[in-house]
């Protein structure tokens, strides 16, 4: 005999009580409050003085210059990265070589060294040319001290040292897709540049790109260290002013306040981009994906 | 040798020391069924895979519809030596271009919808403009039974379904040869079957097909000739009711023993 059994009712649990949160919680607002009053009514740190700061041309200028340093470099580094990496895992020896070389030489030594060498090339190579090797005619001439102001150096020094390291990230990208993968593009015909550029590096990116935010974020910092070659960036500037008024303090603050709000953007901008490459691996269509997502982030597949 | 689609000869392949394929010969006449079946390790799926040269063999030669897989035969005119020549990356890629191959773990394309995997080929490979190879792509999807899955990622579909479109994805090629390597091996037992109708109607369909498999009631059913390969070496071919029914070997009776 069959019985119908009625219906259960849909479980509405409460949560047991967590005492030891609560306290917890209380503890560090408490002292959170404490912190932000004894840092608001120290007179020592001149609220005015940061205040007025904050929008300086001079500040503003600095800013400018990081943005445009930090954004270069990584485009630069992350162009030789992707280079290297291919180069890593070609079969040619002389490219593997190549790259061996270069990320052993760049990753084996300081940031701080390669920025004041480039800075300071004019006193080993004083004259830059392009055309035949060994003494033979010169198509392009350039004064070295023409050539590389503290902007290019700091270019430079940022953009090959951060390729060095960015090659093992994308490297590690690359070998972290299945080889399935590739061999399912090699059975359809493609060539070694397609599978990289159509399968392999799209899927690659997943897993490149969270430590490459982190190496933005960390660039857009690292960038400071060119105030050693006078580059006009936000350090820099903030350097100069102190120097002249000795509000030191208060200036390093203006400097950080900045450097926190473009980490800040940097880390918006990186969860949006993986949002974008996890395409297919969260669960959702395209189409419920654009109802969804609120800056129109389109596949272009 | 141009009314076989496939002619394998004297194919040895070495992986190191080990020796997998020790001399194997096998015809797959044009628009005919041939599946091969044998334990694991023996050798099957590493067969199929030197057919569109995703192993480099050691030994022997495999003609696909009369080109020779992989190398090119120097005739010793000129200042040539005689010999074998390995082609160039671009030539290799244009006799992939017709044969199409199936594996077991499907390898769709994870960062591309259904309609995508199915069109990558066409655009990617043949420089088939996006709207015909949509239309392209649609129909086959179509033929597969998933035209209302075309906007699904890998992720969001069953693996009979993936298995599908990994098939369309290879038909868009318009190959004149299919190759499936243990197709349904990797898939739940209720949606083997939904993929096994598919390479059925493809079989009907005049499709030459070499199929890995472990399916005997399809290979009794679909295939013209079933070939039982253990050790790296064919112990076993002929009709597949034959094979199947009444097995002459010891090692096919064995094997038959333990998977039917």
């Amino acid at each position: 005999m069959v019985t119908k059994t009625p219906d259960a009712e849909t479980i509405r649990a409460v949560r047991p009580p967590r005492p030891g949160r609560w306290v917890a919680a209380g503890a560090a607002v408490l002292a959170l409050v404490w912190l932000a009053y004894t840092i608001i009514v120290n007179e020592n740190l001149h609220w005015d003085v940061i205040g007025g700061y904050l929008t300086d041309d001079r500040i503003l200028g600095g800013l400018w210059v990081t943005i445009q340093l930090t954004v270069l470099s990584m485009a630069i580094g992350l162009a030789l990265g992707v280079l290297t990496a291919v180069f890593q895992l070609s079969d040619s020896p002389v490219l593997r070589g190549a790259a061996a070389l270069y990320t052993w030489f760049f990753r084996g030594t300081p940031l701080l060294v390669q920025l004041i060498f480039w800075f300071n090339i004019g006193l080993v190579f004083p004259e830059i040319s392009f055309g035949i090797p060994f003494d033979g005619p010169k198509l392009i001439e350039f004064q070295a001290n023409e050539l590389i102001t503290p902007f290019t150096a700091a270019l430079l020094g940022l953009a090959i040292n951060e390729g060095a390291y960015m090659a093992e990230i994308v490297r590690a990208g690359i070998r972290a897709v299945d080889p399935g993968q590739r061999e399912a593009a090699e059975a359809l015909g493609m060539s070694h540049t397609q599978v990289l550029r159509r399968v392999v590096l799209p899927q690659a990116m997943r897993v490149i790109i969270p430590p490459t935010g982190n190496q933005f974020i960390s660039m857009l910092k690292t960038t400071s260290m060119v105030s050693v070659i006078a580059g006009a960036e936000l350090l820099t500037v903030a350097q100069r002013i102190y120097l002249e008024n000795f509000e030191v303090i208060a200036l390093l603050i203006v400097a950080s306040i900045w450097y926190l709000v473009l980490t800040t953007i940097a880390s918006v901008g990186q969860h949006f981009i993986e949002r974008r490459f996890n395409r297919g691996y969260d669960g959702l269509t395209r189409r419920v994906r654009k109802n969804l997502n609120p800056f129109g982030f389109r596949s272009t597949a | 040798m141009t009314e076989a689609m496939v002619r394998i000869s004297q194919v040895r392949k070495s992986f190191g020391s080990h020796e997998v394929l020790r001399g194997i010969s096998l015809d797959v006449p044009e628009r005919g069924v041939v599946c091969v079946v044998g334990p694991s390790g023996s050798g099957k799926s590493t067969l199929l895979r030197c057919v569109n040269r995703l192993e480099t063999i050691t030994a022997g030669r495999i003609w696909v519809d009369g080109e020779l897989i992989g190398y090119r035969e120097l005739d010793g005119r000129g200042s040539r030596r005689r010999g074998l020549c390995l082609l160039k990356p671009a030539e290799l890629c244009k006799q992939r271009e017709s044969i199409g191959m199936v594996f077991q773990r499907f390898h769709l394309f994870p960062h591309r919808t259904a309609l995508e995997n199915v069109m990558e080929g066409p655009v990617t490979v043949q420089r088939v403009n996006r709207v015909d190879a949509e239309r392209l792509a649609r129909r086959l999807l179509d033929r597969v039974g998933l035209a209302d899955r075309a906007d699904y990622y890998p992720a969001q579909l069953s693996g009979g379904q993936q298995q599908r479109v990994a098939i369309a994805r290879s038909l868009a090629m318009s190959p004149k040869l299919m190759l499936f390597d243990e197709p349904t091996s990797a898939l739940d037992p209720e949606l083997v079957q939904e993929v096994l109708t598919v390479m059925r109607d493809l079989a009907a369909d005049g499709m030459t097909m070499m199929v890995v498999t472990h399916e005997m009631g399809f290979a009794r059913e679909v295939a013209d000739h079933l070939v039982f390969i253990d050790g790296g070496v064919i112990v076993e071919q002929g009709p597949p009711r034959e094979v199947l029914g009444n097995p002459r070997h010891e090692r096919t009776r064995a094997f038959l023993g333990q998977v039917v």
